[in-house]
């Protein structure tokens, strides 16, 4: 008895966690299951459909399309000089990624609620799975983006890429962090209280609005500019625009405002999602 | 050898009933506002046992309270208890699916649960996708599973289907697919519960024999729940008995499943106006019940062999209108196992209830079973097979049956050998009967 008292236990439940608790170690363990979550969600959403993987494809040329029409030729909103294709494209596959993550990351607990109720696994695989998988997406997305951009480099003076390019990759993994946190957040308070999943599923469309996504920054009047800038989201696809395109702004103090933005949200997330993760069988 | 497996301390676990949400806001908000000011959790006092046919006013019960147990290495511990004691939250918290609201549990190793399978199953993928997803939900590594996956394929018996999706599965093939994954995982503790309910014999065969071979063979410790107190003996050597919540007894699993039938026959009262644990419509309810001996007399214990008489009053409570319902007894061992019916739909006919009360009586002509503890349960129903059902209650009433003398002949078989008896006859060289087992 004495002997088996010395040796660690490997596991210790007890009613409360500890406020921060994100046990990388165990996320680790589990990576294959991260990446079975991604292939599952990759693979059946177009399962038993014709057009398959296009549709990732169709999905943003049509809105662009209408983006194009509507905004473009009836409402007449500027778009920088710019190709109205390039310019409403290059702000929707940015927004989409945002705006599906969160979409698909707010409902995890409920989506997810047969498979939670009978097997422990570390419950931010899930949302974890679920941005990269729209990162997939939003490669996809960007290699469209990077055809239209070729094609019209024949026609407009577009500018050459330089050194901003490397500020891509932070701006996408300041998206993905905004986004898991938030929906981290969103999908723990959702077991209780439901009343969130219309919330966010009508204020991520009224979102868009205040997103510099159908109009440029540069044609916002100034006395909305700072409502605008306070949107983490402005800065991001702002910043895209400018190094893909050449115009709109890019101000390291604005890209430093959304990380910080994103860190915050992923902590407080984390927070949420950890206290819920233990009872939410119980709630949801 | 005696090294610990799990450790389970004052654990209990609190639940709300009714419907979450209305008034959750509120109640989180007074259970904050006695957090910061320092005091105790205002509906942690108010919480009750879990008795599921108490009529008290408190939202809140107690699902399981101080349940305390250790669990050695290699043991087989089968977990068991009636309908709501506590298992499945139990094996819940065990499994870190919920938390517990008080008290701690550890364990040493990894743990893996075989709570219904098919969980995690993705209705478009095919079984090998599955295989591979169902294992790493379960905690397995890809590597682990490629290095398993002929033998999984092999013990599930789909091979010939394991590229289809499994949504074009039976639902039989899910259960051999899901627990061929299951069995495989050599997790070092392993929650089985109830999945022995579903599949048919022959596999139900294999998967005893497998847990078997996991806990014996490889000293993998085993918890086992299920209803079926016959694969509990087989395959237990230490049962827990939980009753409303609370630990009623740990110990050996033969004295274990013994506490249970306890439970059971101590369950039954004779006023059946009182009991709650009841199903169906309720326009018209059993009232009382009794067992009458020969003699019409009420009695409660029956000779072997006698003829005996089992009335039960029914009383309107519905809209006051005749109606015809079938109506049956069901006796069953002390364990819960069927053993035999007295059904009026046998023969294709209803009974016409009257307007207030009816009675029925029925009549065994000669008291089949042996020596030992029953139980009947009663049933009323418009429909046959479980349609418009009126009123069902389990476990109704006990009854003991002594002796063991069916045929009054003063010779009496071995006690405790069969526990039916039934008339018949010898005939030797085709014509004469030497022998009349029968009351002519």
């Amino acid at each position: 008895m004495g002997k088996s008292e010395s040796e660690p236990w490997s596991l210790v439940v007890t009613p409360k966690s500890q406020l921060f608790d994100l046990n990388l170690q165990e996320i680790w363990r589990y990576r294959d299951l991260l990446f079975l979550f991604l292939r599952r969600d990759i693979v059946t959403v177009y399962k038993q459909t014709i057009l398959g993987p296009l549709w990732f494809i169709i999905q943003p040329v049509l809105t662009t399309i209408i983006f194009t029409v509507i905004f473009g030729n009836v409402a007449k909103i500027p778009t920088d000089d710019l190709p109205p294709i390039l310019f409403y494209l290059s702000g929707i596959i940015v927004w989409n990624y945002f705006a599906d993550c969160i979409r698909a990351t707010s409902d995890s607990f409920k989506k997810n609620e047969n498979i939670f109720g009978k097997v422990y696994f570390p419950r931010i695989i899930v949302p974890m799975a679920t941005v990269l998988s729209n990162l997939l997406k939003f490669g996809i997305q960007f290699l469209l983006f990077l055809g239209f951009l070729f094609y019209y480099s024949f026609q407009v003076n577009l500018p050459s890429l330089d050194v901003s390019l490397l500020l891509f990759p932070i701006l996408l993994i300041i998206v993905a962090g905004l986004s898991l946190g938030l929906g981290m957040l969103v999908s723990s308070l959702t077991t209780k209280y439901r009343d969130l999943t219309f919330l966010i599923s009508f204020g991520i469309q009224l979102a868009m609005y205040a997103t510099p996504v159908i109009y440029p920054l540069s044609a916002a009047p100034e006395k909305y500019r700072v409502f605008i800038l306070a949107n983490p989201m402005s800065a991001i696809i702002e910043s895209f625009r400018t190094i893909f395109l050449g115009t709109g702004e890019l101000e390291f103090f604005s890209i430093f405002y959304s990380f910080t933005f994103a860190i915050i949200l992923l902590v407080l997330g984390l927070l949420v999602f950890n206290k819920t993760e233990k009872t939410f069988m119980d709630t949801v | 050898m005696s090294k610990l497996s799990i450790k389970v301390e004052d654990l209990s676990k609190q639940y709300r009933l009714g419907v979450v949400g209305t008034g959750t806001i509120s109640h989180d908000l007074n259970r904050w506002w006695h957090k910061i000011r320092g005091n105790p959790d205002p509906y942690l006092k108010l919480t009750q046992e879990n008795k599921q046919n108490n009529h008290n006013n408190t939202d809140y019960v107690w699902a399981l309270k101080n349940i305390n147990f250790e669990v050695q290495q290699g043991e087989v511990v089968g977990i068991i208890g009636s309908n709501g004691a506590g298992k499945s939250t139990l094996l819940k918290i065990l499994s870190q699916v919920t938390a517990p609201t008080t008290g701690t549990f550890k364990a040493r190793g990894r743990i893996a649960s075989l709570l219904e399978v098919g969980t995690g199953f993705h209705q478009e993928l095919t079984g090998r996708e599955n295989i591979f997803l169902n294992g790493a939900i379960l905690g397995m590594t890809k590597s682990e599973i490629r290095s398993k996956l002929d033998e999984i394929i092999d013990f599930s018996g789909v091979a010939r289907y394991i590229d289809t999706p499994v949504k074009r599965y039976s639902s039989g093939m899910k259960v051999r697919l899901a627990f061929a994954v299951a069995a495989h995982l050599e997790p070092e503790i392993l929650i089985v519960d109830e999945v022995l309910a579903v599949g048919d014999a022959s596999f139900q065969k294999k998967a005893i024999g497998k847990i078997q071979e996991v806990s014996h063979g490889q000293g993998r410790t085993v918890l086992f729940v299920s209803h079926n107190m016959g694969a509990v003996s087989q395959l237990c050597s230490r049962g827990i008995v939980l009753k409303n919540g609370q630990t009623y007894f740990d110990g050996s699993v033969d004295a274990a499943v013994q506490k249970y039938a306890q439970i059971n026959l101590n369950l039954t009262e004779p006023d059946l106006k009182g009991r709650n644990d009841r199903s169906g419509l309720g326009d018209y309810k059993f009232t009382s019940v009794k067992i009458e001996n020969e003699n019409r007399q009420i009695v409660e214990e029956v000779r072997t062999g006698s003829r005996i008489y089992i009335h039960a009053e029914i009383q309107s409570f519905g809209k006051l209108q005749a109606k015809e319902v079938y109506a049956s007894v069901c006796f069953r061992d002390s364990l819960g196992n069927r053993l035999f019916t007295l059904s009026t739909s046998f023969f294709g006919k209803r009974v016409k209830l009257d307007e207030k009360n009816t009675s029925l009586t029925f009549e065994i002509l000669r008291m089949p079973l042996s020596e030992g503890m029953y139980l009947c349960d009663l049933y009323i129903a418009e429909g046959r097979g479980d349609t418009l059902v009126q009123d069902h209650i389990q476990n109704a009433t006990k009854l003991k049956v002594y002796g063991n003398d069916y045929f009054n002949t003063g010779d009496s078989q071995p006690v405790g050998l069969d526990q039916f008896y039934t008339d018949f006859k010898i005939i030797k060289n085709h014509n004469n009967a030497i022998i009349k087992g029968d009351e002519s």
